[in-house]
């Protein structure tokens, strides 16, 4: 056998012949490809349709999922050596910019892409049954996207970081009955939804280890199990939506 | 025929969709896939090689900078702050927000009309009001993130951020009375002028979707009158009162 055609059976398993019995085996078998059908709609993947939206959205997802485990490698969520790890990353880790970059950017494009994607699917009406919790899970999603990034945002620990969060913060502080500043209030400023959020009354080290473990294990964590749900139920509510 | 309709009561009648065209998905969607990402790749490479991610100063709880802002997809959450107090723009109306946007599917008092298609003009109002309230989230953003300078002043771009602005106008606010009546009027109107005027649309949601609708139809427009009240009225509090203000 043909060395190079050993190599790709041994990956692949599926073989190199074309037939609509490979084709359709091609993605039935495949670890990655299984999560679609093995046959979609034609107008449901017109590029027009989708615009690719949800499935850059996830893409983006693990861009930062992979960049995020490489920077958590340097990263040490300590107040007195956190803002020293950055500069380390920047300057002193192979790679460390572009890696961070990456993890940055990505994160923004993914902040941009799941709202549009929730434009997209309310355009073309694809939350109405049998979808409709899908959408519901959708919109869960796009809480986590901006929780991520947002406790992400406190991560790098320097002046811009740490007064953006600040100002995030201090809405908990307002929130009706159960903030201290809040109308009705019936909590002191040290046992307040702010106080909670914070493990304190101001940024300070309990806060950065919250986040730290929110933006690395809980909340990565709930999106990609509400992902899979996600994507799930695409399957089970017939695939891409289209014209009825 | 006794089995066949129990049969057809487990499905609702959108689970079973009519004969359609379909492809292979290999290669027909996973090629777009791939075209997608390698794109994307290629986008975030080049990003990632020609703009650093920022990184400012080490943070200092003591030195307050003259502009803090959110991360930009809550700036307009912040820029919300010139027109309602903090537990508003902060918590009640972001709280709404998701609150609406979940609701959407079970309110839309029609389970066909456009799927799978941009049908903009079968779907008027629904389309106006999502377009609208996605608009005016990232109009608000753009403002909070590039016309407003120290101190949340605003500048137009050809103004330069370094001129210190003047104190704005002086605010009033509503007497009381005059506060609630508007509110009242606002929401009692809203509620109910659409319900006279659009019979077809009041019976097909029907009491609660109808309500649950407007209700929040009303909260979203309420932003923008109070922006008008603010703007144009120079009026700060519409309701005034010792625990919250409005």
């Amino acid at each position: 056998m043909n060395i190079i055609v050993q190599m790709w059976r041994s990956i692949f398993r599926t073989g190199v012949a074309d037939s609509p019995v490979h084709r359709v085996f091609r993605v039935v078998v495949n670890f990655l490809l299984h999560l679609h059908p093995a046959r979609v709609s034609k107008d449901g993947i017109k590029l027009r349709y989708t615009f690719c939206l949800g499935g850059l959205s996830l893409f983006f997802f693990i861009v930062t999922a992979v960049t995020g485990g490489f920077l958590m490698i340097y990263y040490y969520p300590d107040v007195d050596k956190a803002y020293a790890s950055m500069k380390d990353i920047d300057e002193i880790v192979p790679f460390g910019t572009f890696m961070r970059n990456l993890h940055r950017w990505a994160a923004h494009l993914m902040v941009i892409f799941v709202p549009l994607h929730m434009l997209r699917v309310f355009l073309t009406a694809a939350y109405k049954p049998p979808r409709e919790f899908n959408w519901v899970i959708g919109v869960n999603l796009l809480l986590l996207t901006f929780l991520l990034s947002f406790t992400g945002y406190l991560l790098p620990w320097d002046q811009l970081s740490y007064w953006a969060v600040t100002v995030g913060t201090t809405m908990a502080e307002n929130t009706p009955i159960l903030g201290a500043q809040g109308p009705f209030s019936v909590l002191g400023p040290e046992e307040d939804m702010h106080f909670i959020l914070l493990g304190g009354t101001t940024i300070g080290q309990p806060t950065l280890v919250r986040f730290y473990f929110a933006h690395c294990v809980a909340l990565p964590g709930a999106l990609a199990g509400l992902m899979a749900l996600h994507f799930w139920r695409i399957r089970k509510a017939g695939g891409i939506s289209r014209p009825l | 025929m006794a089995n066949k309709t129990k049969e057809d009561a487990l499905l609702r009648p959108k689970d079973v969709y009519p004969k359609e065209e379909k492809v292979d998905t290999w290669p027909y969607l996973v090629r777009k896939e791939l075209i997608a990402i390698l794109v994307f790749s290629i986008v975030l490479v080049v990003w990632s090689l020609v703009m650093n991610a920022p990184l400012e100063d080490l943070a200092n709880p003591s030195l307050t900078p003259k502009e803090s802002k959110a991360p930009w997809y809550f700036v307009g959450l912040q820029e919300l702050l010139v027109y309602f107090d903090p537990w508003l723009a902060g918590v009640v109306l972001p709280t709404v927000i998701l609150i609406g946007l979940t609701l959407i599917p079970y309110i839309d008092p029609d389970p066909v009309k456009g799927v799978g298609q941009y049908a903009f003009k079968k779907r008027i109002f629904a389309m106006f009001c999502f377009i609208f309230g996605f608009t005016m989230w990232f109009v608000l953003v753009g403002v909070g993130q590039y016309l407003r300078g120290p101190y949340w002043s605003f500048y137009w771009p050809w103004e330069d951020m370094e001129v210190a602005k003047q104190v704005e106008v002086t605010l009033t606010n509503l007497p009381l009375p005059a506060g609630i009546a508007l509110i009242v009027c606002f929401f009692a109107l809203g509620l109910t002028i659409p319900a006279a005027v659009f019979k077809n649309f009041y019976w097909k949601a029907g009491l609660v979707r109808y309500y649950i609708t407007m209700t929040l139809f009303m909260f979203m427009m309420f932003v923008p009158l109070k922006m008008i009240l603010r703007q144009v009225f120079h009026i700060r509090y519409v309701i005034t009162t010792p625990w919250f203000n409005i």
